[in-house]
């Protein structure tokens, strides 16, 4: 059987590509329905009899149950906030930024149901900086909601207020980092926080806060209609319902897919009508299957028949689904280059404020950079582990062990484990042959 | 009034206590406490690199992860409180490959420059990595590279090769100054310190961060390449540039003075030093130092013997006591030199010259009646204050790290500030703000006092007032001083008098000078006698301890001042005093200097006052004496000679006691002990405080040690965890005193002494006669002469001028690092006053009060109150000194533009 789509949150956004982020083509197609049938549900009652029995995770990359982030918000504090992170700057991920430009009444939906359902009348969303465009609709979807009483005082005459105020980013990777993320929101410089205090207990402005991810809450409203359990039902195991995979790199059809939990990995590369597999004939060598954070898995049947399911693929192969960014690379590629030009974006974008990280993703970039440009010594890949050992003890676990505040610091060292995992020979290989830095001239 | 227990800062909250095991062994702990600190209270010293005792954690450079059982990865221990049952392994191979990881990361791109880094030798970087680090780096990439070393400030240099990014000197200006103007800049490997451009790290307190800057990134002008760490050796001191006294630990190299670092005593500074007073010993080395003794001949000062010099003096002083008795004998000055300079001066002019015209301040504080009788409350109790009322004084400007104090008071524990002032001090930013016009601050105490019994003023800033300070129970702290040198402090003292009204109130008397607290409590004050003491009170009990005292009542400075322009003075020692430069009426000053007969100036250099003294008898400065003074909250502590003089100069009292002896009276005092041990005999203040206990307490002791018991910690601790400077100096740890076996405890005799029971401290020390009563202690009555409201000149703008950190004095532009930092004048008005007087910012102004004219630039600042004028004192050339005749009660200037 051919895998096909299982189109849920990606719905309106394929059916009406005409108008998909107006309000009129919202309204059209089912639009805000789903917010007026949990208006009038017990707010209490949404967190652990709709989105708990949904199963529903959270999908910005850790993929925690997002009914039980919202369980640990302290009962009697107020005021308390929702935050949506829509900082999406993981390479090769744009989901988020699909569902912002092409769906924003959706998100707003479901930011309305998540404020109702914890309590909240003031949510922020946090914008990657560069979606310009993304930003132009979602303001206006804004603007509209409101004219349309589905935002502002009494909504929908339940009662309930709700404002939203959107914020861009200045560029920063690491502001996707949730508490980063909340010190960039409140104007600080954007490093990690010290946990605890979680952001459930004290977050934004040292208020009880809720940081779900774009994609998280646009799935709301679907949960909402299907009813929690019937939403359960799809997926596998722990990872239910639907998620929208960025394929990218060497497929022929790169692009969105929202498929059903379950699928395998070969399914969504090979399928012709998902990546529509390798161009002229080449084989994977290996894929990243969860974001640049991610260690990698190989072309090899094992890996590819494996399903996209968050828990096995963690405990068997210790990678992650992550933000569900697949980059996929066939066998012409030299995997050094690949780890070099990712240590360089985490180099980049490390914020400098734990030892470890600030210091070790530059050393691991400036090694990565010789061994992939012909001055590779037999035993860099050593010193990468080594080095990758002192940033994140054990190197080769997923979920990461660390010695820096944030999972950042052991996103630099996912390329170097795999590097040894999979492609040491090859590697060693090829830093035993290294030109000299000086050109020896023939006397 | 609280119970003395509750006020006493060491007093530890009992707080719950919990068990947790460290390396195998099972201490306990109080809950909540941070892991790295109550390990190091236990023995078990963490490595660290941005955690600082006083200042919030950050787990920044994670060189402190441990091991903690049942949590997943290396927590940090600075971040991780203790809970019950915590088992921690700090000695694990995980924390051991951390420690090894974390180190080597830190030195891939630290130069190893060492052998040229101020730091080495003394290197926390250095000596955690011998400590715990790998031994070798596998980095064979190229550093990073920075301009080296940029300046942030006159006084800072930053070296960002150097820097680790720990962010103390950050979070120091931040958290701790107030002055957050150095901050992080660029991210990851390329992560700096940095100053927004333009904006240097113009802080009063910068020189903190080169001490806890963990390696040599942040170096100060003022130390850099003077001497390597290993030549030099330190002695614990009070720092005694202005009254707050703070501990530091002194260090010379080649008998130099090279570096003042903070000692970090809770009661006093917790750590910190201003940048005046950390960099200030460099006035200690200056060239301008008189070596020698010098007499007047042929109408020019040459120097002389000291025989011929004292000889000389002797003769001036007997002249006029023979021509005129004791009246016309007086003495200026004190404030500067250690209380026993104070007490032996005390005992010469009012025992043997018989003269009560003694006066350590110089019309530019409050009376000594005030001064010394008021409630007085403690540095430590600001941190458990009702609330903190700032009475007129700028602290930041005056006793900066009362500044810091009080700034911590307010942000970190809650305290509600109210500053009362006629403009805008440091401590705005806290505090709720009364303003009023100078001379009228007694009426809106009053309204204060009045709002705070339950009757509401109206006005929204005192009711605002009032409401901040009745929220918390406890006693309300005011902090007064002499806010405005352009008008009379009588002002101030009725203001004084209606807050002293209140039952919950205590005083810290903040005037400024180094130990004119000390000078004050041993008498150098005129009506005064050594302990606080009443001349009328303590008649009986210093005649028979010295044979005599003065028949009456002598004259305050100004009074001094005014007989001598008079020619009523046939004899005036000028004690380390300039009152040229330091009483607010600079023209009486000098008439009065010029107007006496004969001049003798007891001093280290040559100031403007000084230069016609007839015979010149040259001092030990501070670092050159041993001895003990008095911060403004009456704390006693020990300074320490560090450096042997240049030349022949010698302490202050053995002038006074070489002089004594000219006059046939032998005081037979051979050292500082002895003198200590005298005051503690006689002076009722200090009773019981003798050299020995002196010695041995560790915070000095609150005067009178009866009242505060709890301050008084004998035996030295010693926390020899790591002698580097860049932790906190526990006192006693820079000039070690090993702990004698059994501290003896304060003796019930001692305490009972000071209760008027007039029993010896010592055995061998008998008191002077046992039927004579110790005299009672000075009370103030708070009785006041209204100084009536002063009339109101509709043309005219009433000066302001009061004191800033680096103004023109001696201490400041004798030293090279100061002098760029003296402020300019300008005198600074209302905006709308200045578009009156009809100029720009920056445009030229005429300035006329009744004693006098300077042309000065005028600015415009909203934080000056309209009708007002801000002109600071003692600047080089044009300080407001011209303008202000002290006799009356406030300044008013006519300002006119110049064309």
């Amino acid at each position: 059987m051919t895998a096909t789509e299982t189109r849920l949150v990606t719905a309106r956004l394929r059916e009406r590509p005409q108008d998909s982020w107006t309000m009129e083509g919202f309204l059209a197609s089912g639009g805000y329905t789903a917010l007026r049938q949990a208006l009038g549900m017990d707010a209490a009652t949404i967190g652990p009899e709709v989105v708990g029995p949904s199963g529903l995770r959270g999908r910005g990359g850790a993929g925690f149950p997002a009914a039980t982030k919202w369980s640990f918000l302290p009962p009697d504090s107020f005021p308390r906030y929702l935050v949506v992170n829509g900082d999406e700057g993981e390479p090769s991920t744009f989901k988020d930024r699909m569902l912002v430009e092409l769906d924003p009444h959706q998100l707003i939906e479901g930011i309305a149901i998540a404020s109702y359902a914890i309590g909240c009348n003031q949510a922020f969303v946090y914008l990657r900086g560069e979606f310009a465009l993304g930003y132009e609709r979602l303001t206006q979807a804004i603007k509209d909601a409101h004219a349309g009483g589905f935002l502002g005082r009494d909504i929908q005459g339940s009662g309930f207020d709700l404002e939203i105020v959107v914020h861009r980013g200045a560029g920063a990777y690491i502001c996707g980092e949730e508490t980063a993320l909340l010190e960039s929101l409140e104007g600080e410089r954007g490093m990690p926080r010290i946990r605890p205090p979680f952001p459930a207990i004290a977050g934004l402005y040292a208020k009880p806060t809720v940081v779900n991810n774009v994609e998280t809450l646009s799935t709301l409203p679907h949960i909402l209609q299907m009813g929690g359990a019937k939403y359960g039902e799809l997926g596998v195991n722990k990872s239910t319902g639907t998620r929208i995979f960025s394929l990218s790199g060497h497929v022929k059809r790169p692009g969105n897919y929202e498929v059903e939990l379950g699928i395998t990995f070969r399914d969504l590369i090979e399928s012709p009508e998902l990546g529509g597999g390798v161009p002229d004939g080449r084989k994977v060598k290996f894929f990243i299957p969860g974001g640049a954070s991610s260690q990698w898995l190989t072309g090899s049947d094992e890996h590819l028949d494996a399903p996209l399911d968050m828990d096995f693929v963690q405990q068997t192969y210790s990678v992650m689904l992550g933000s569900g960014a697949v980059m996929v690379y066939d066998e012409t590629t030299n995997p050094v280059l690949v780890a070099w030009r990712l240590a360089k974006f985490f180099a980049h974008e490390s914020c400098g404020k734990c030892t470890p990280c600030r210091e070790g993703a530059g050393w691991v970039e400036k090694v990565l950079y010789r061994m992939s440009h012909g001055q590779g010594r037999p035993n860099d890949l050593d010193l990468l582990f080594d080095v990758g050992n002192s940033i994140s003890p054990g190197v080769v676990n997923a979920p990461f062990t660390q010695t820096t505040i944030c999972p950042l610091g052991p996103s630099v060292v996912s390329s170097v484990a795999s590097l040894h995992r999979y492609f040491r020979d090859e590697v060693v290989e090829m830093c035993s042959n290294r030109s000299p830095s000086i050109p020896v001239r023939a006397s | 009034m609280l119970e003395p227990q509750s006020l006493h800062p060491g007093a530890r909250v009992m707080s719950e206590m919990v068990k947790v095991t460290i390396d195998g062994t099972t201490v306990e702990v109080p809950k909540g406490e941070l892991l790295i600190k109550a390990a190091q209270e236990h023995g078990t010293y963490i490595p660290r690199f941005c955690w600082h005792e006083r200042m919030k954690p950050v787990g920044m450079c994670r060189m402190c992860l441990v091991e903690v059982e049942g949590v997943r990865g290396l927590p940090p221990a600075c971040t991780t409180p203790v809970a019950d049952g915590m088992v921690v392994n700090t000695l694990s191979d995980a924390v051991k490959d951390a420690q090894d990881g974390v180190l080597e990361f830190l030195l891939i791109n630290h130069p190893l420059d060492c052998p040229v880094c101020d730091r080495g030798g003394e290197c926390p970087l250095q000596d955690t990595t011998l400590a715990f680090g790998p031994g070798e780096s596998r980095f064979t990439e190229e550093k990073r590279h920075w301009e080296k070393p940029i300046a942030v400030s006159d006084l800072v240099l930053l070296d960002r090769e150097r820097c680790i990014q720990c962010a103390r000197c950050t979070r120091f200006a931040d958290e701790i100054a107030g002055d957050p103007l150095i901050t992080f800049s660029e991210r990851g490997g390329h992560t700096e310190i940095a100053t927004f451009p333009g904006e240097p790290f113009a802080s009063y307190f910068s020189g903190n961060t080169v001490q806890i800057c963990p390696v040599g990134a942040l170096t100060s002008k003022p130390y850099r390449f003077r001497a390597r760490p290993w030549d030099l050796s330190a002695v614990e001191t009070s720092c005694t540039m202005c009254a707050v006294q703070c501990r530091g630990a002194l260090e010379s190299s080649s008998n130099r003075l090279v570096r003042l670092l903070g000692v970090d005593s809770e009661p006093v500074n917790q750590g910190w030093l201003c940048d005046k007073g950390r960099y200030g010993y460099d006035a200690v080395n200056v060239d301008d130092r008189v070596r020698q003794p010098m007499v007047r001949r042929a109408g020019e000062l040459v120097p002389c013997s000291w025989p011929e010099a004292l000889d000389a003096a002797a003769e001036g002083l007997r002249n006029a006591l023979a021509a005129d008795g004791a009246a016309s004998v007086a003495v200026l000055g004190g404030a500067r030199g250690t209380n026993e300079d104070a007490y032996v001066w005390s005992r010469f002019a009012k025992g043997v010259l018989r003269t009560d015209n003694v006066d350590a301040q110089l019309g530019d504080g409050l009376p000594a009646e005030v001064a010394l009788g008021l409630p007085h409350a403690t540095i430590a109790d600001l941190d458990r204050a009702r609330g903190i009322v700032v009475l007129g004084i700028d602290l930041k400007e005056e006793l900066p790290v009362l500044y810091l104090r009080a700034r911590r008071a307010a942000e970190e524990l809650g305290v509600p500030i109210v500053e009362l002032s006629a403009t805008e001090t440091g401590l705005a930013p806290y505090a709720a703000s009364v303003r009023y016009a100078p001379g009228e601050q007694a009426e809106a105490a009053q309204r204060i006092v009045a709002a705070l019994g339950g009757s509401a003023a109206g006005d929204a800033d005192i009711d605002a007032a009032a409401a901040a300070l009745a929220g918390r129970d406890g006693d309300i702290v005011v902090i007064v001083g002499r806010a405005n040198l352009a008008e009379r402090a009588d002002a101030t003292v009725a203001a004084i008098a209606e807050l002293a009204s209140l039952d919950s109130a205590r005083f810290l008397v903040a005037l400024r000078r180094g130990n004119v607290r000390g000078a004050l409590d041993l008498g150098l004050a005129p009506g005064f006698l050594p302990g606080r003491v009443e001349l009328e009170a303590g008649r009986d009990w210093f005649e028979d301890a010295w044979g005599a005292v003065p028949k009456e009542r002598g004259l305050d400075a100004l009074g001094i001042l005014e007989a001598a322009s008079q020619h009523r003075i046939g004899a005036l020692v000028l004690l380390g005093a300039d009152p040229v430069a330091d009483c607010p009426d600079a023209t009486l000053a000098a008439a009065g200097i010029a107007g006496a007969r004969f001049v003798i100036a007891v001093d280290t250099m040559l100031t403007e006052s000084n230069r016609r003294a007839d015979v010149f008898l040259p001092v030990t400065a501070w670092g050159e004496q041993d001895g003990s003074v008095t911060n403004v909250e009456g704390r006693v502590q020990r300074v320490t000679r560090k450096i042997s003089p240049d030349g022949t100069s010698m302490p202050d009292w053995r002038v006074a006691a070489e002089l004594a002896l000219r006059l046939r009276e032998d005081f037979d005092l051979a050292t500082a002990d002895e003198v200590q041990d005298e005051i503690a005999r006689v002076a009722p203040a200090f009773a019981g405080l003798d050299s020995a206990i002196l010695r041995r307490a560790r915070d000095g002791a609150v005067l009178p040690i009866a009242d505060h018991p709890d301050d008084l910690v004998l035996g030295r601790l010693s926390l020899a965890l790591t002698d580097a400077s860049w932790e906190p100096i526990a006192p006693g740890q820079a000039d070690p005193i090993p702990p004698e076996p059994e501290p003896e405890p304060v003796s019930d005799a001692e305490a009972d002494a000071a209760d008027g029971e007039a029993t010896a401290a010592g055995e061998a020390e008998p008191a002077p006669e046992p039927e004579l009563a110790r005299p009672a202690l000075h009370v103030w009555d708070g009785a006041v002469t209204a100084p009536g409201k002063p009339g109101r000149d509709a043309y005219a703008l009433r000066l302001v001028s009061s004191h800033v950190l680096y103004d023109g004095g001696v201490m400041t532009t004798a030293t090279p690092w100061f002098a760029p930092l003296v402020r300019t004048a300008v005198l600074r008005v209302h905006p709308q006053d200045r578009d009156r007087i009809g100029v720009v910012d920056g445009g030229a102004v005429r300035v006329t009060s009744a004693r006098g004219q300077l042309d000065l630039v005028v600015r415009g600042d909203v934080a000056i109150a309209a009708g007002t004028a801000v002109l600071a004192w003692n600047l080089p050339d044009r300080g407001a000194n011209a303008l202000v005749d002290a006799t009356s009660l406030i300044t008013d200037l006519r300002v006119e533009s110049i064309r």
